[in-house]
């Protein structure tokens, strides 16, 4: 017996409570920490003040490089440079070297702007570079800042070093120090959480786990990532001045590549996309060798063979060990029950970007359009119109061009010859994500989705650009960030019941079935309340009665006003909600006209669906 | 003063180049960069000097027992950190899975070799002059790497199929090509072909833990700069990278190379993300 998931959602009354709840029970564990954290001078003395004043430094490190690679999932393998960084500008600027001596406070402000140009500098590459080379690139970096520190001698001291910063009273004594550093460990935890939880995180782990999705959903990748590695060197460069200060005395030796590796591995042990899970890796890392004192040659070992048990066999990390939640079984007799009656509802909501381009668009034209791979014609003059409130359907063998068709209009391949237009203006040439901000949103072939995030947080992707705080107001938790975040939420929600999945909202999306994910993506992308939706095969892989359910779905989206294209292979899901087919064969248009004339077409009966 | 930036240059080069044929190698096979080339070749030097120099077995045996000893690691690699993540989804993880190979190693050799740099012996017993022995070696084993790989590749059944796999893994599976078995091989060719480079740059580069991210690095600059799997290209462009760092070695100081060397590196990377002799991969969407 089938069961409505619509059936399932809780009264709400009910929703509103369990989300103080689901909000109190996610900080719980931090404030554990925190109280554990204040009081820890009473307990602990002397040399454990040491090792909790520095898994306070490293975090602050790590804090900010989570988000380079927990959550934008760049191998930045050698971060350490930057505490290098941060720890020489420091000393050097506060034991005046180079300048009159200045306040230990202002030299660390100092460090944090170096660090913050530096983080750049070092970040940059991954923007054009692959994975394996911007971890390596990141290494060189490593290597190059410790050279640098060896023979810049009359500013770094060379091989003898530097006196590191000694901050005033109040904190100039060990506790006093160590409040210090958990204060500032204790903010760090507090912002990158809030970025976590904002559209600008979400954003960040589109990135990671589905790029093309993130470009489609209006995602800039350049911008976002140069706003994470400001953050993130900056963070890093004042971690490098703690400690300093905390080792009283630095030389290059000090930075070696085994602490950059204690740094990435904390977050991997933690798990991607978390901030709990790299905390506690940070601790655990840095107090494990201190219960054995043999360890201690043997740590970066130990690292490297955690490193290697956690890709093989837990990927996921701490956060996934602890994740209780997201293992309690599913329902198996799931329906999906779109409700389309709930699009007028979900199209009037306003968002503040003033993005709002797609109320009163005209037609998306595609103007004899060609591009050839190679020696292979994949697209060959072909013209095609989308009209507002229509559904266009797009058909042909395997091979004919459709789905590259739909890329030229994306903007993944520029085309050799002819345009894209809407409303007559070419759309512009490989800028992807721009074609979200032109309320033009599509889905995939293969559903592109957040695999560890949730349902609901998935969809909210969609209206990334829909929101009006700045990367600050979200660090800071300020007004703005709450209405942005408040306003996606009960937009994806809404749109969740619209493709008829509310019920799955907090769920993790990997654990749902094929189908599901198309029906999210379709959520994801009326997040733009788009004039435009182009959808990829959306019945591949669905069942006849889902089908029937999606067909009449994409008739309700036309008739709210935005025009679709569809590219099947279904022939009734065809026939039965198109204006206008057009069918290619080997790039070619070999028919194009209403689903009747299709279906009389003698060609097209031949040559595709069959006599 | 020419004649030695040029020959230390060439000979330094060369070790650089077969580390990244390693890379090649490797690469070609399974479509994955492993942080354990540069590993490899700093176990050529060390496990040379360990057993010529401390246990005092004779060079030959030494020589073939480190070949060995690195045919043996390429596989460990193979089969701990590359195979089970490549049936993954995750694209990235054998970044990790290698990285944590590599620093396993490199930590256990800073262990129980110790954190110093020692000696490498002499493997011939020549008097020293100017074309050296340090010089030439590397240089002729990467003459022999080179010309034996092209020998394999175009004369033998076994190194078409090598390059069959390189080219479409799963039309050579679907020919029937032994892939797990041919992965396995290409995993130990290289193993060895990077305990060579470090064992024949020995006397250049010392017995040291610390080679091995050296090598990880300098060695994939000319794997980058020549093209992915393309081991002409990383020849030319090991070369070029060698005679670079020792001629601004010698005309504004090391450390200046090391930032020049890495400038050179990041910027023609960001000109050209596909290296200079590479083509442009089209992304599929």
């Amino acid at each position: 017996m089938e069961m409505p998931i619509t059936k399932l959602r809780p009264d709400r009354a009910d929703a509103l409570g369990g989300r103080a709840t689901r909000m109190l029970g996610a900080a719980l564990p931090f404030l554990a920490l925190l109280v554990v954290g204040v009081a820890f001078p009473l307990f602990g003395g002397g040399y454990w003040g040491v090792i909790a004043t520095r898994a306070c430094v490293y975090w602050v490190l790590v804090s900010g490089l989570n988000l380079v690679v927990g959550f934008a999932g760049q191998l930045a393998i050698g971060w350490v440079s930057l505490l290098t960084l941060g720890a020489y500008t420091t000393s050097v600027l506060a034991a005046g070297n180079v300048t009159p001596e200045l306040p230990p406070y202002l030299a660390l402000a100092a460090a944090a702007m170096a660090g913050a140009v530096f983080g750049l500098i070092i970040g940059l590459p991954a923007l054009r570079l692959r994975t394996f080379y911007f971890a390596i690139t990141t290494l060189g970096f490593a290597t190059i800042v410790t050279q640098v520190a060896l023979a810049w001698q009359s500013v770094t001291g060379g091989g003898v070093g530097v006196p590191g910063p000694i901050f005033p009273p109040p904190f100039d004594t060990q506790w006093g120090f160590y409040y210090f550093c958990f204060a500032l460990a204790a903010i760090c935890t507090w912002m990158t959480a809030n970025i976590a939880a904002s559209r600008f995180g979400r954003a960040l782990t589109a990135i990671r786990d589905a790029e093309v999705a993130a470009e489609a959903c209006g995602i800039a990748k350049p911008a976002l990532l140069v706003t994470v590695f400001l953050f993130s060197g900056a963070v890093a460069s004042v971690a490098g001045g703690l400690f300093a200060s905390l080792q009283s005395y630095i030389t290059p030796d000090a930075f070696t590549l085994d602490l950059s590796v204690l740094f990435f591995i904390a977050i991997l042990i933690g798990g991607r996309g978390s901030i709990l899970g790299p905390l506690l890796g940070t601790i655990l890392l840095t107090v494990l060798p201190e219960f054995a004192a043999p360890l201690v040659a043997w740590s970066t070992f130990l690292y490297a063979v955690l490193l290697l048990v956690i890709v093989l066999a837990i990927p996921g990390g701490i956060a996934e060990i602890l994740d209780f939640k997201n293992r309690r079984p599913l329902a198996s007799n799931r329906a999906i029950v779109p409700r389309p009656d709930l699009l007028a509802g979900l199209f009037s909501t306003q968002s503040d970007s003033g993005a709002d381009a797609g109320a009163e668009a005209g037609a998306l034209r595609l103007e004899q359009l060609a591009l050839s791979f190679g020696g292979v014609r994949a697209i060959d003059g072909l013209d095609l119109e989308i009209r507002p409130a229509q559904v266009h359907g797009l058909i042909g063998p395997n091979g004919s061009g459709k789905t590259t068709t739909l890329n030229v209009i994306s903007g993944y391949y520029p085309p050799q010859r002819g345009a894209v237009k809407l409303n007559g203006v070419a759309l512009p040439v490989l800028a992807r994500h721009r074609r979200a901000h032109l309320r033009i949103a599509r889905t995939f072939q293969t559903p592109r989705l957040v695999g560890a995030a949730s349902v609901v947080e998935n969809v909210m992707i969609g209206g990334t650009i829909d929101g009006a705080g700045t990367f600050v107001e979200s660090l800071l938790s300020l007004p703005r960030h709450h209405g942005d975040e408040a306003r996606l939420r009960d937009t994806a929600m809404l749109a969740l019941a619209v493709v008829g999945l509310e019920g799955l909202a907090p769920v993790r999306a990997d654990r749902l079935q094929h189908s599901e994910l198309r029906f999210v993506e379709i959520a994801r992308a009326l997040m733009l309340r788009p004039a435009f939706l182009l959808l990829d095969e959306p019945a591949a892989g669905l069942s006849t009665e889902e089908i029937e359910r999606l067909g009449a779905l994409l008739a309700a989206i036309a008739r709210a006003g935005t025009g679709v294209l569809v590219v099947e292979h279904h022939p009734d899901l065809i026939f039965d909600i198109c204006h206008h087919v057009t069918v290619l064969n080997l790039g070619k248009v070999l028919a194009a006209g209403t689903p009747a004339e299709i279906r009389a077409h003698r060609e097209v009966v031949n040559a595709y669906l069959g006599g | 003063m020419v004649e030695s930036i040029v020959l230390s240059g060439v000979a330094i080069g060369c070790i650089y180049a077969l580390i990244g044929v390693t890379y090649n190698v490797m690469f070609s096979a399974s479509r994955v960069f492993s942080f354990t080339a540069g590993t490899l070749g700093m176990l050529g030097g060390v496990l040379g000097s360990l057993f010529i120099a401390r246990a005092g077995m004779p060079v030959v045996v030494g020589f073939v027992l480190v070949l060995a000893v690195g045919a043996l690691f390429g596989v460990v690699t193979e089969v701990v950190a590359v195979r089970p993540v490549l049936r993954s989804l995750e694209q990235h993880l054998y970044v990790l899975s290698t990285l944590a190979l590599a620093l396993m190693t490199q930590q256990l050799t800073a262990i129980e070799w110790g954190t110093e740099s020692r000696p490498f012996p002499r493997l011939f017993d020549l008097a020293r002059g100017g074309f050296d022995q340090q010089f030439w070696l590397p240089m002729a084993a990467c003459i022999a790497v080179i010309v034996g790989l092209e020998l394999l590749y175009r004369r033998t059944l076994v190194g078409r199929a090598f390059l069959a796999i390189a080219e479409d893994t799963y039309a050579a599976r679907a020919l029937g090509l032994p892939e797990r078995r041919l992965r396995m091989a290409s995993f130990a060719l290289a193993g060895m072909i990077g305990a060579l480079a470090g064992f024949a740059g020995g006397e250049m580069l010392l017995a040291f833990f610390g080679n091995a991210p050296m090598l990880t690095f300098y060695g994939f600059v000319p794997v980058a700069l020549g093209g992915m799997g393309n081991n002409r290209g990383a020849v030319v462009a090991g070369l070029l990278l060698g005679l670079f760092q020792q001629a601004a070695n010698f005309l504004v100081g090391g450390i200046f190379a090391s930032v020049a060397v890495f400038a050179v590196f990041i910027l023609v990377l960001l000109a050209r993300p596909e290296g200079l002799a590479g083509a442009a991969v089209q992304r599929r969407v």
